[in-house]
């Protein structure tokens, strides 16, 4: 699937803001990810498994709030930073 | 994985580290002046920033960016390059199937927040860090800062809830761990603070720890003397004599000498009572345990954090706190509405005086040169700084 990156995460993929991954799951995805992209996984997801608070996940245009959450091929995901204030 | 690079330099010059509100800058001595470099990791917060000083190349500092969450950088060439640790500092995740965490010893299911200070492990453990975290946590790392692993004989203490008041955040910024200090004759022999919970002391490498606070005040708590829950904001093994302690806390000035007893004695009652003694950082002099120094600030009513009556001044004993000296020559007479944080205090061992450098909330470094008699001003408008160290690089 398509996963198109916030620029506050492209220091971890090279500078590119559309990057291709697979899963089943969000979290799926976010694991292939972190495989391309050692570290990417941990600014967008807590020890707890917990979305970071300014961190926004959206599957097409649908906010995500949980990462076992279903996606197909042809979804988009898109990794954004919060608007987090003023 | 993130990385930046700088031109290689010319080694062991005097530097300093700093860590401030926007990035991390190097500020070098030439000759007489002071050049900046930087920022690095424009955007991320860095609370602190040092030097390893058993093979005097290896760099740490911590960054806490503003949507990404804490992490920490380290270069292994003085500077030359960065790059992310492999795996930043992390609590263990809630045991299978508990939806709250308990007081058995296990994970307390919290996430760090921030990566807040850094320490060197001993001379004899080459590689080793220890680094505290808000919320208050201890981690260690045994290969010079590139993986990190919870130090779990503090973090899941069945008695760690009574210790920092059932985990509160806090305020204003929230509770630190902090003032983690080796002893230089023992590896194992650890000491930390924590600004929601106290001094605690370690003999077994962190394996079980011990309160250490008696004789140091809570005007914050009603009721007789406690043996934890406590506010430490700066807590040294003094750099002369590793049997004396001294800590700068929320609630006055104190020192300790080991081979007396385990209280602590309030030092900062000698301090003029107009400026009192309140403040965050506390350093040692190399060569004189009987020599500190403080930045006192506006402790009073609603705690402004500010110079009192806003003029700045260091204050120095030199005779473990029976007198105490002002410093300000050169520092502004008036207006200085600004203090002081507790990793801002920065030592550098030159001769025949050490000077002292420190880092301002309103993003000024000033150097007070033959132990802080006559103070410059050798770099202004950085962000607000978090921490300073004095390196060779």
């Amino acid at each position: 699937m398509q996963v198109c990156l916030g620029s506050i995460l492209q220091s971890y993929t090279g500078g590119r803001g559309e990057v291709t991954a697979t899963g089943r799951t969000v979290d799926g995805v976010l694991k292939d990810l972190d495989r391309q992209f050692p570290g990417l996984r941990f600014r967008v997801v807590d020890e707890q498994d917990r979305i970071r608070p300014h961190i926004h996940l959206h599957c097409n245009d649908a906010m995500v709030h949980d990462l076992q959450q279903r996606v197909q091929a042809r979804d988009t995901l898109h990794i954004l930073g919060a608007l987090s204030g003023g | 994985m993130p990385s930046s690079k700088r031109p290689r330099r010319a080694p062991l010059r005097r530097v300093l580290l700093v860590g401030t509100a926007k990035g991390a800058f190097l500020v070098w001595s030439k000759g007489r002046r002071w050049e900046i470099e930087g920022p690095h990791w424009l955007g991320s917060k860095v609370h602190d920033f040092r030097l390893d000083p058993r093979d005097g190349r290896t760099l740490l500092m911590t960054s806490t960016g503003g949507h990404l969450g804490p992490t920490v950088y380290r270069s292994t060439n003085r500077g030359r390059t960065w790059r992310e640790a492999s795996r930043p500092p992390a609590f263990a995740r809630l045991a299978r199937g508990r939806k709250k965490p308990g007081a058995d010893g296990t994970s307390r299911g919290v996430s760090v927040a921030v990566n807040f200070f850094l320490a060197p492990g001993h001379a004899r453990e080459p590689g080793v860090w220890y680094l505290g975290t808000s919320p208050q946590g201890l981690f260690r790392s045994e290969d010079g800062g590139d993986t990190w692993k919870g130090v779990n004989g503090f973090n899941h203490n069945p008695t760690y809830w009574k210790w920092s008041g059932q985990g509160q955040v806090g305020t204003p910024d929230g509770s630190f761990l902090h003032s983690i200090r080796v002893d230089p004759r023992d590896p194992k022999h650890l000491y930390l603070s924590m600004s929601q919970g106290g001094t605690f002391e370690s003999t077994t490498g962190g394996k079980k720890w011990a309160p250490l606070n008696a004789g140091v005040a809570m005007d914050f708590f009603p009721g007789p003397p406690r043996e934890y829950g406590h506010d430490p904001h700066c807590m040294i093994i003094h750099p002369a004599d590793p049997d004396v302690l001294y800590q700068q806390n929320h609630c006055g000035i104190y020192r300790l000498d080991r081979r007396t007893g385990d209280t602590w004695d309030r030092i900062g009652k000698k301090m003029p009572k107009r400026v009192g003694d309140i403040g965050f950082p506390i350093a040692g002099h190399p060569r004189d345990a009987n020599t500190v120094w403080v930045f006192p600030m506006d402790g009073t009513e609603r705690w402004p954090r500010t110079s009192p009556d806003g003029r700045a001044a260091v204050y120095r004993t030199q005779d473990g706190g029976k007198r105490w000296q002002r410093l300000d020559a050169g520092l502004p007479k008036e207006h200085a509405w600004w203090t002081v944080k507790r990793q801002c205090f920065a030592v550098e061992d030159v001769r025949p005086q050490p000077a002292l450098v420190f880092g301002t909330t309103s993003g000024d470094i000033w150097r007070g040169a033959n132990g802080g008699e006559s103070f410059e001003r050798i770099a202004e408008h950085l962000p607000q700084i978090y921490s300073i160290s004095a390196a060779r690089l």
